[in-house]
Protein backbone atom coordinates (compact mmCIF):
# COMPACT_ATOMS: atom_id res chain seq x y z
CA UNK A 1 0.00 0.00 0.00
CA UNK A 2 2.65 2.66 1.02
CA UNK A 3 4.75 1.08 -2.03
CA UNK A 4 2.23 1.84 -4.58
CA UNK A 5 1.26 5.51 -2.81
CA UNK A 6 5.09 6.64 -2.86
CA UNK A 7 4.99 5.42 -7.03
CA UNK A 8 1.93 7.81 -7.09
CA UNK A 9 4.23 10.73 -6.25
CA UNK A 10 6.98 9.83 -7.86
CA UNK A 11 5.20 9.56 -11.13
CA UNK A 12 3.82 12.70 -10.30
CA UNK A 13 6.99 14.29 -9.45
CA UNK A 14 8.55 12.97 -12.89
CA UNK A 15 5.33 14.67 -14.54
CA UNK A 16 5.91 17.79 -13.06
CA UNK A 17 9.83 17.49 -13.72
CA UNK A 18 8.91 17.02 -17.36
CA UNK A 19 6.28 19.72 -17.62
CA UNK A 20 9.51 21.96 -16.05
CA UNK A 21 12.31 20.79 -18.73
CA UNK A 22 9.66 21.97 -21.56
CA UNK A 23 9.26 25.27 -19.96
CA UNK A 24 12.92 25.17 -20.28
CA UNK A 25 13.31 24.09 -23.96
CA UNK A 26 10.84 27.12 -24.78
CA UNK A 27 12.64 29.74 -22.93
CA UNK A 28 16.13 28.20 -25.00
CA UNK A 29 13.98 28.33 -28.21
CA UNK A 30 13.43 32.54 -27.00
CA UNK A 31 16.75 33.38 -25.87
CA UNK A 32 17.75 32.13 -29.48
CA UNK A 33 15.32 34.21 -31.06
CA UNK A 34 16.21 37.22 -29.36
CA UNK A 35 20.25 36.50 -29.98
CA UNK A 36 18.93 36.53 -33.40
CA UNK A 37 17.51 39.29 -33.64
CA UNK A 38 20.25 41.35 -31.89
CA UNK A 39 22.44 40.45 -34.32
CA UNK A 40 20.33 40.94 -37.46
CA UNK A 41 19.48 44.74 -36.15
CA UNK A 42 23.42 45.36 -35.97
CA UNK A 43 24.50 43.03 -39.01
CA UNK A 44 22.06 44.34 -41.60
CA UNK A 45 22.59 48.22 -40.15
CA UNK A 46 18.67 48.31 -40.76
CA UNK A 47 17.55 50.24 -37.31
CA UNK A 48 18.48 53.62 -36.58
CA UNK A 49 21.83 54.79 -34.57
CA UNK A 50 20.15 56.61 -32.08
CA UNK A 51 17.55 53.48 -31.31
CA UNK A 52 20.03 51.01 -31.89
CA UNK A 53 21.83 50.56 -28.35
CA UNK A 54 18.44 50.90 -26.25
CA UNK A 55 17.02 47.47 -28.16
CA UNK A 56 20.07 45.73 -28.01
CA UNK A 57 19.95 46.68 -24.19
CA UNK A 58 16.38 45.66 -23.72
CA UNK A 59 16.78 42.17 -25.83
CA UNK A 60 19.51 41.62 -23.49
CA UNK A 61 17.96 42.64 -20.24
CA UNK A 62 14.94 40.02 -21.56
CA UNK A 63 16.81 37.55 -22.36
CA UNK A 64 18.96 37.42 -18.99
CA UNK A 65 15.48 37.44 -17.13
CA UNK A 66 14.86 34.46 -18.70
CA UNK A 67 18.23 32.66 -17.62
CA UNK A 68 17.60 33.97 -13.72
CA UNK A 69 13.36 33.43 -13.49
CA UNK A 70 13.31 29.77 -15.56
CA UNK A 71 17.19 28.43 -15.82
CA UNK A 72 18.20 29.34 -12.27
CA UNK A 73 14.53 28.99 -10.66
CA UNK A 74 14.19 32.09 -9.36
CA UNK A 75 10.46 31.96 -10.38
CA UNK A 76 10.30 28.96 -7.90
CA UNK A 77 9.24 29.02 -4.65
CA UNK A 78 12.00 29.27 -1.56
CA UNK A 79 14.05 31.72 -3.64
CA UNK A 80 13.80 34.80 -1.82
CA UNK A 81 17.02 35.32 -0.94
CA UNK A 82 17.90 34.72 -4.45
CA UNK A 83 16.35 37.08 -5.63
CA UNK A 84 17.60 39.80 -2.71
CA UNK A 85 21.31 39.27 -4.10
CA UNK A 86 20.84 39.44 -7.48
CA UNK A 87 18.92 42.57 -7.34
CA UNK A 88 21.18 44.03 -4.81
CA UNK A 89 23.57 43.02 -7.11
CA UNK A 90 21.97 44.58 -9.98
CA UNK A 91 21.44 47.69 -7.84
CA UNK A 92 25.27 48.01 -7.03
CA UNK A 93 26.04 47.13 -10.50
CA UNK A 94 23.86 50.01 -11.65
CA UNK A 95 25.18 52.35 -9.40
CA UNK A 96 28.74 51.58 -10.54
CA UNK A 97 27.84 52.37 -13.96
CA UNK A 98 26.20 55.25 -13.26
CA UNK A 99 29.34 56.17 -11.37
CA UNK A 100 32.17 55.51 -13.95
CA UNK A 101 29.71 57.16 -16.61
CA UNK A 102 29.71 60.22 -14.44
CA UNK A 103 33.25 60.64 -13.77
CA UNK A 104 33.75 60.35 -17.53
CA UNK A 105 31.64 62.33 -19.48
CA UNK A 106 30.16 65.01 -16.77
CA UNK B 1 25.92 8.45 7.71
CA UNK B 2 22.72 7.86 6.14
CA UNK B 3 23.38 10.88 4.03
CA UNK B 4 25.98 9.20 1.61
CA UNK B 5 24.34 6.51 0.71
CA UNK B 6 23.24 6.45 -3.05
CA UNK B 7 19.59 7.44 -3.31
CA UNK B 8 16.82 5.60 -4.68
CA UNK B 9 13.19 6.56 -5.47
CA UNK B 10 11.85 5.73 -2.49
CA UNK B 11 13.84 7.98 -0.53
CA UNK B 12 14.71 10.64 -2.77
CA UNK B 13 13.31 14.14 -1.86
CA UNK B 14 12.12 16.54 -4.60
CA UNK B 15 15.09 18.50 -4.58
CA UNK B 16 18.05 16.86 -3.38
CA UNK B 17 19.98 19.93 -3.60
CA UNK B 18 17.93 21.50 -0.97
CA UNK B 19 17.32 18.47 1.10
CA UNK B 20 20.26 18.89 3.71
CA UNK B 21 21.48 21.83 5.92
CA UNK B 22 24.90 21.68 4.13
CA UNK B 23 23.25 21.99 0.64
CA UNK B 24 20.82 24.67 1.71
CA UNK B 25 23.68 26.64 3.13
CA UNK B 26 25.70 26.19 -0.08
CA UNK B 27 22.73 27.42 -2.29
CA UNK B 28 22.24 30.86 -0.51
CA UNK B 29 26.21 31.38 -0.87
CA UNK B 30 26.69 30.39 -4.06
CA UNK B 31 23.92 33.17 -4.72
CA UNK B 32 25.52 35.84 -2.04
CA UNK B 33 28.41 34.97 -4.25
CA UNK B 34 26.51 36.02 -7.74
CA UNK B 35 25.47 39.02 -6.66
CA UNK B 36 28.85 40.23 -5.44
CA UNK B 37 30.31 38.68 -8.88
CA UNK B 38 27.49 41.14 -10.47
CA UNK B 39 29.42 44.14 -9.37
CA UNK B 40 32.67 43.02 -9.91
CA UNK B 41 31.35 42.22 -13.75
CA UNK B 42 29.50 46.06 -13.23
CA UNK B 43 32.76 47.50 -12.75
CA UNK B 44 34.36 46.21 -15.76
CA UNK B 45 31.80 47.08 -17.94
CA UNK B 46 31.87 50.36 -16.95
CA UNK B 47 35.33 51.02 -17.63
CA UNK B 48 35.42 49.03 -20.97
CA UNK B 49 32.39 51.16 -21.63
CA UNK B 50 34.46 54.38 -20.65
CA UNK B 51 37.34 53.61 -22.27
CA UNK B 52 36.21 51.93 -25.50
CA UNK B 53 37.41 54.72 -27.67
CA UNK B 54 40.46 55.71 -26.02
CA UNK B 55 42.37 53.64 -29.21
CA UNK B 56 45.64 55.59 -29.31
CA UNK B 57 45.71 55.46 -32.87
CA UNK B 58 45.52 51.10 -32.62
CA UNK B 59 42.42 49.42 -34.22
CA UNK B 60 39.01 50.40 -33.00
CA UNK B 61 36.58 47.58 -32.40
CA UNK B 62 34.35 48.44 -35.71
CA UNK B 63 37.85 47.55 -37.82
CA UNK B 64 38.40 44.30 -35.83
CA UNK B 65 35.07 42.83 -34.70
CA UNK B 66 33.62 40.09 -36.74
CA UNK B 67 29.77 38.88 -35.32
CA UNK B 68 30.46 35.19 -37.17
CA UNK B 69 32.67 34.24 -34.79
CA UNK B 70 30.98 36.13 -31.71
CA UNK B 71 27.72 34.77 -32.87
CA UNK B 72 28.84 31.20 -33.23
CA UNK B 73 30.30 31.75 -29.21
CA UNK B 74 27.28 32.77 -28.36
CA UNK B 75 25.14 29.83 -29.49
CA UNK B 76 27.79 27.54 -27.81
CA UNK B 77 27.44 28.73 -24.37
CA UNK B 78 23.66 29.61 -24.48
CA UNK B 79 23.53 25.98 -25.94
CA UNK B 80 25.58 24.58 -22.74
CA UNK B 81 23.05 26.41 -20.26
CA UNK B 82 20.52 24.32 -21.65
CA UNK B 83 22.66 21.60 -21.55
CA UNK B 84 23.40 22.24 -17.50
CA UNK B 85 19.42 22.37 -17.36
CA UNK B 86 18.80 19.23 -19.07
CA UNK B 87 21.58 17.62 -16.64
CA UNK B 88 19.60 18.81 -13.31
CA UNK B 89 16.63 17.70 -14.58
CA UNK B 90 18.26 13.70 -15.05
CA UNK B 91 19.48 14.66 -11.64
CA UNK B 92 15.79 15.35 -10.27
CA UNK B 93 14.73 11.78 -11.95
CA UNK B 94 17.91 10.71 -10.16
CA UNK B 95 19.48 9.41 -13.29
CA UNK B 96 22.92 10.22 -12.13
CA UNK B 97 24.52 8.48 -15.22
CA UNK B 98 22.48 11.07 -17.89
CA UNK B 99 23.49 13.40 -15.66
CA UNK B 100 26.95 12.79 -16.02
CA UNK B 101 26.38 12.66 -19.87
CA UNK B 102 25.12 16.06 -20.01
CA UNK B 103 27.39 18.01 -18.15
CA UNK B 104 30.17 15.94 -20.07
CA UNK B 105 28.29 17.48 -23.12
CA UNK B 106 28.11 20.97 -21.38
CA UNK B 107 31.91 20.89 -20.64
CA UNK B 108 32.79 20.49 -24.13
CA UNK B 109 30.73 22.92 -25.15
CA UNK B 110 32.39 25.36 -22.68
CA UNK B 111 35.89 24.09 -23.83
CA UNK B 112 35.19 25.24 -27.86
CA UNK B 113 33.87 27.90 -26.38
CA UNK B 114 36.84 28.80 -24.66
CA UNK B 115 38.84 27.53 -28.11
CA UNK B 116 37.67 30.13 -29.88
CA UNK B 117 37.89 32.72 -27.26
CA UNK B 118 41.57 31.95 -27.87
CA UNK B 119 41.50 32.05 -31.28
CA UNK B 120 39.89 35.51 -31.28
CA UNK B 121 42.71 36.83 -29.06
CA UNK B 122 45.14 35.30 -31.12
CA UNK B 123 43.80 36.85 -34.09
CA UNK B 124 43.89 40.20 -32.78
CA UNK B 125 47.29 39.98 -31.70
CA UNK B 126 49.12 38.42 -34.92
CA UNK B 127 46.76 40.13 -37.31
CA UNK B 128 46.28 43.59 -35.94
CA UNK B 129 49.07 44.18 -33.05
CA UNK B 130 46.25 44.51 -30.91
CA UNK B 131 47.04 43.79 -27.42
CA UNK B 132 46.79 44.27 -23.73
CA UNK B 133 49.57 47.34 -23.87
CA UNK B 134 48.42 48.84 -27.27
CA UNK B 135 45.75 51.29 -26.18
CA UNK B 136 43.35 51.84 -22.96
CA UNK B 137 40.83 50.05 -25.27
CA UNK B 138 42.95 47.22 -25.72
CA UNK B 139 43.00 47.20 -21.59
CA UNK B 140 39.35 47.15 -20.70
CA UNK B 141 38.89 44.62 -23.41
CA UNK B 142 41.17 41.65 -22.19
CA UNK B 143 40.78 42.72 -19.36
CA UNK B 144 36.72 42.58 -19.56
CA UNK B 145 36.22 39.83 -21.92
CA UNK B 146 39.68 38.03 -20.42
CA UNK B 147 37.91 38.22 -17.40
CA UNK B 148 34.59 35.86 -18.51
CA UNK B 149 36.95 33.82 -20.09
CA UNK B 150 39.09 33.14 -16.64
CA UNK B 151 35.32 32.35 -15.25
CA UNK B 152 34.43 30.00 -17.98
CA UNK B 153 38.12 27.94 -17.48
CA UNK B 154 37.49 27.82 -13.57
CA UNK B 155 34.18 26.68 -14.62
CA UNK B 156 35.25 23.53 -16.89
CA UNK B 157 37.48 22.91 -13.94
CA UNK B 158 35.44 22.71 -11.30
CA UNK B 159 33.00 21.01 -13.31
CA UNK B 160 35.59 17.82 -14.51
CA UNK B 161 36.47 17.79 -10.79
CA UNK B 162 32.72 17.12 -9.58
CA UNK B 163 32.41 14.76 -12.31
CA UNK B 164 35.88 12.80 -11.92
CA UNK B 165 35.44 12.96 -7.81
CA UNK B 166 31.66 11.43 -7.99
CA UNK B 167 31.93 9.26 -10.97
CA UNK B 168 31.70 6.38 -8.49
CA UNK B 169 29.89 7.58 -5.33
CA UNK B 170 26.61 7.67 -7.73
CA UNK B 171 24.04 10.60 -7.00
CA UNK B 172 23.23 11.29 -3.23
CA UNK B 173 22.33 14.39 -0.73
CA UNK B 174 26.22 15.10 -0.41
CA UNK B 175 27.04 15.41 -3.43
CA UNK B 176 23.77 16.83 -5.50
CA UNK B 177 24.10 20.47 -4.10
CA UNK B 178 27.66 20.30 -5.30
CA UNK B 179 26.34 19.55 -8.97
CA UNK B 180 23.61 22.08 -8.48
CA UNK B 181 26.06 25.12 -7.33
CA UNK B 182 27.86 24.48 -10.66
CA UNK B 183 24.90 24.48 -12.50
CA UNK B 184 24.14 28.05 -11.07
CA UNK B 185 27.43 29.20 -11.84
CA UNK B 186 27.28 28.09 -15.24
CA UNK B 187 24.17 30.21 -15.85
CA UNK B 188 25.69 32.82 -14.38
CA UNK B 189 28.35 32.57 -16.88
CA UNK B 190 25.85 32.80 -19.59
CA UNK B 191 24.02 35.51 -18.28
CA UNK B 192 27.53 37.80 -18.35
CA UNK B 193 28.17 36.48 -21.95
CA UNK B 194 24.64 37.97 -22.63
CA UNK B 195 26.11 41.11 -21.67
CA UNK B 196 29.84 41.12 -23.36
CA UNK B 197 28.30 40.29 -26.50
CA UNK B 198 25.87 43.21 -26.14
CA UNK B 199 28.02 45.91 -24.81
CA UNK B 200 31.37 44.94 -26.16
CA UNK B 201 30.64 43.45 -29.77
CA UNK B 202 27.39 44.54 -31.04
CA UNK B 203 27.47 48.01 -29.68
CA UNK B 204 31.25 47.93 -30.13
CA UNK B 205 29.98 47.22 -34.16
CA UNK B 206 27.22 50.12 -34.16
CA UNK B 207 29.17 52.75 -32.42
Amino acid sequence: MENTNSDKIRAYQKQKNKEEMQKHLISFGLMIVLTIIAFVIVATGIMDKMFVIPVLVILAAIQVAFQFYYFMHMKDKGHEMPATMIYGGVWGALLTLAGLGVISWW
Amino acid sequence: MSHIHPLNPETMPNEPEKATLEGKNKFLGLWFFLGGETVLFASLFGTYIALRNSTAGGPTSQEMFGLELVFIMTILLLTSSLTSVYAMYHMKNQDFKKMQLWLGVTGLLGLSFLGLEIYEFAHYITDYGFTFRSSAFGSAFYTLVGFHGGHVTFGIAWLITIMIRNAKRGLNLYNAPKYYTFSLYWHFIDVIWVFVFTVVYLMGKVA
